[in-house]
């Protein structure tokens, strides 16, 4: 009986980032045009565009091969297996064992790799040129992510998701530099890995430097309305990410009981709610850089997770 | 030693060697100054912090003469000089920057590696205060090896003395007079290397340090 439980509230985790993931990009897009004193689209615009993809009839170019329709899924897949992994409202749940922060990083990775591979595929210049760029910054996003995690993992003696925010939460972290630099660093590589931005503007499809965009150009019905739902979750990954590890408190643990995870799901939805506004204040407030500035910002984070991994040995080794 | 103490001397010398990171970074005359008051803020806090933590009252004076001297006095000067040479639009070519940065998070892990096997019988505060000020005076160093203009080799040279308080702030038992004597030599050097500002600006038109390596005596 307990593990059905246990099975239940991990599938209800796995629904929720589901759930939620179009509704944090309605919301950001509802702040977003507030602030620039517009009224922007309705909350739930996002399910209703979604739906409407998915009705469509899919458009494929003559020259894609097979890997033009299997990639949507693909990286659907892979995104929402991550989504499912982090912690949202409860740690310690029947699959918590998986979901490790190297895992994690992989499973973005090979859906960075796809969604490039889809955008060669067709062989338009676009296609091209976004995947190109898309391998511009991936390599610097990701050794950057890779010492954020280094970073974490030393800290909290294990790579497992649930071990380092329980470690968070607790009273053993202190105040700690590397911490802070990890949390900026993070924050760096999540606007640059969601094409965010002062990295690549998400609300356009026709301009020379958008990067994501770029890629999906040739995508229509079903496969465009899974790459955009891909997408919404891994904003919704990474919003959750930093919120598990940075802002680690209210959550429950499994197998406290109903009244646990409410409390977990009402602070869930709070942090969401405060993350989205500030993501939404930071890039009303802030221009589109050049791509070609997209390296510095990116080495600035590597070298801020660098900085972090070192100070750590330091305080380690005392 | 309580964890909460270490704890927040371990950010501020941390948050030393990050400014200079920024120093390193910043290739723009005016917030380059900022910065650089902006670390000599953080010094002070920090020098301050070890004065609470050590109950050594005589390291608030060093504290308040960095906050003066190197927050206050010499930033205010630099932002004088740059305006009166004329160069505070200027944008300076950072030689590499990515190579920089890179070397000089080696020279982090330099520091580290070398201070804390050689101090291994000192209380932890100072053994990581002393690594972090080495980091420091390193990365000082390389922004004054780096560097083309002499207002930013300037303030290269002043954060490495940033380093020097650190570590001597760390350090047990340093007396008053030795600090003291140390930020008025560094005074008197400003001041010197302020003349020279000019007379280089002067003879050359240029305080682009370049422009006397034609005067070096050629190998016969």
């Amino acid at each position: 009986m307990a593990i059905i439980a246990d099975l239940l509230v991990q599938g209800g985790q796995m629904l929720l980032v589901l759930l939620l993931a179009p509704l944090l990009t309605g919301y950001l897009r509802k702040v977003r045009a507030r602030l620039l004193r517009r009224r922007g689209p309705p909350l739930f615009q996002p399910y209703r565009d979604l739906l409407r993809l998915i009705r469509k009839e899919v458009v494929v170019a003559d020259g894609a091969s097979w890997l033009f329709r299997a990639a949507p899924y693909l990286i659907f897949a892979a995104i929402w297996v991550a989504a499912s992994l982090v912690p949202t409202f409860a740690i310690d749940l029947i699959f918590s064992w998986s979901a490790d922060l190297i895992a994690i990083v992989a499973l973005l990775g090979s859906a960075r790799f796809f969604l490039a591979l889809a955008g060669l595929d067709v062989g338009t210049s676009f296609g091209g040129i976004g995947a190109s760029r898309e391998m511009m910054i991936a390599p610097l996003a990701e050794p950057a992510m890779i010492m954020i995690v280094f970073t974490l993992s030393l800290l909290a003696r294990s790579t497992q998701l649930s071990f380092v925010v329980a470690f968070m939460s607790g009273p053993d972290v202190g105040l700690r530099i590397s911490v802070a630099l990890s949390l900026v660093a993070l924050i760096m590589v999540a606007l640059a890995e969601n094409a965010r931005m002062p990295v690549d503007n998400p609300a356009t499809h026709l301009e020379l430097t958008m990067v994501h965009e770029a890629m999906v150009l040739e995508y229509s019905g079903r496969h465009l309305a899974m790459i955009e739902f891909a997408a919404s979750l891994k904003l919704l990954l990474y919003v959750s990410l930093i919120s598990a590890i940075f802002l680690p408190w209210g959550m429950a643990v499994a197998g406290q009981g109903i009244e646990a995870y409410v409390i977990g799901l009402a602070v869930y939805l709070a942090k969401l709610v405060l993350a989205g506004f500030m993501l939404a204040v930071f890039e009303t407030s802030i221009a589109k850089m050049r791509v070609f500035r997209v390296s510095e910002f990116l080495g600035t984070a590597l070298m801020l997770g660098l900085l972090g991994t070192l100070l750590l040995f330091v305080s380690r080794n005392l | 030693m309580t964890g909460l103490e270490f704890d927040v001397a371990h950010v501020l010398a941390g948050g030393l060697v990050l400014v200079s990171f920024m120093l390193l970074y910043q290739d723009r005359m005016y917030p380059l100054i900022s910065v650089f008051a902006l670390q000599a803020v953080v010094l002070s806090l920090s020098v301050a912090w070890q004065a609470f933590v050590q109950n050594a009252p005589h390291l608030f004076i060093t504290a308040s003469i960095a906050l003066g001297f190197k927050a206050i006095v010499i930033p205010v000067a630099l932002h004088r000089i740059v305006h009166r040479l004329g160069i505070h639009r200027m944008v300076e070519p950072v030689v590499g920057l990515g190579p920089t940065m890179l070397f000089g998070i080696g020279l982090v892990a330099l520091s580290i590696g070398v201070m804390l096997p050689v101090t291994a019988q000192a209380n932890s505060l100072a053994r990581e205060d002393l690594a972090f000020s080495l980091a420091v005076i390193l990365l000082g160093l390389l922004m004054m090896v780096s560097r083309h203009n002499a207002v930013s080799q300037v303030i290269g040279f002043m954060s490495l003395e940033n380093g020097l308080i650190l570590a001597a702030s760390g350090a047990k038992g340093m007396p008053l007079v030795v600090e003291i004597s140390v930020a008025f030599s560094i005074l008197i050097a400003f001041i010197v290397i302020g003349i020279f500002l000019f007379r280089i600006r002067e003879r050359f038109d240029t305080v682009d340090l370049q422009a006397l390596q034609r005067f070096r005596g050629g190998q016969r």
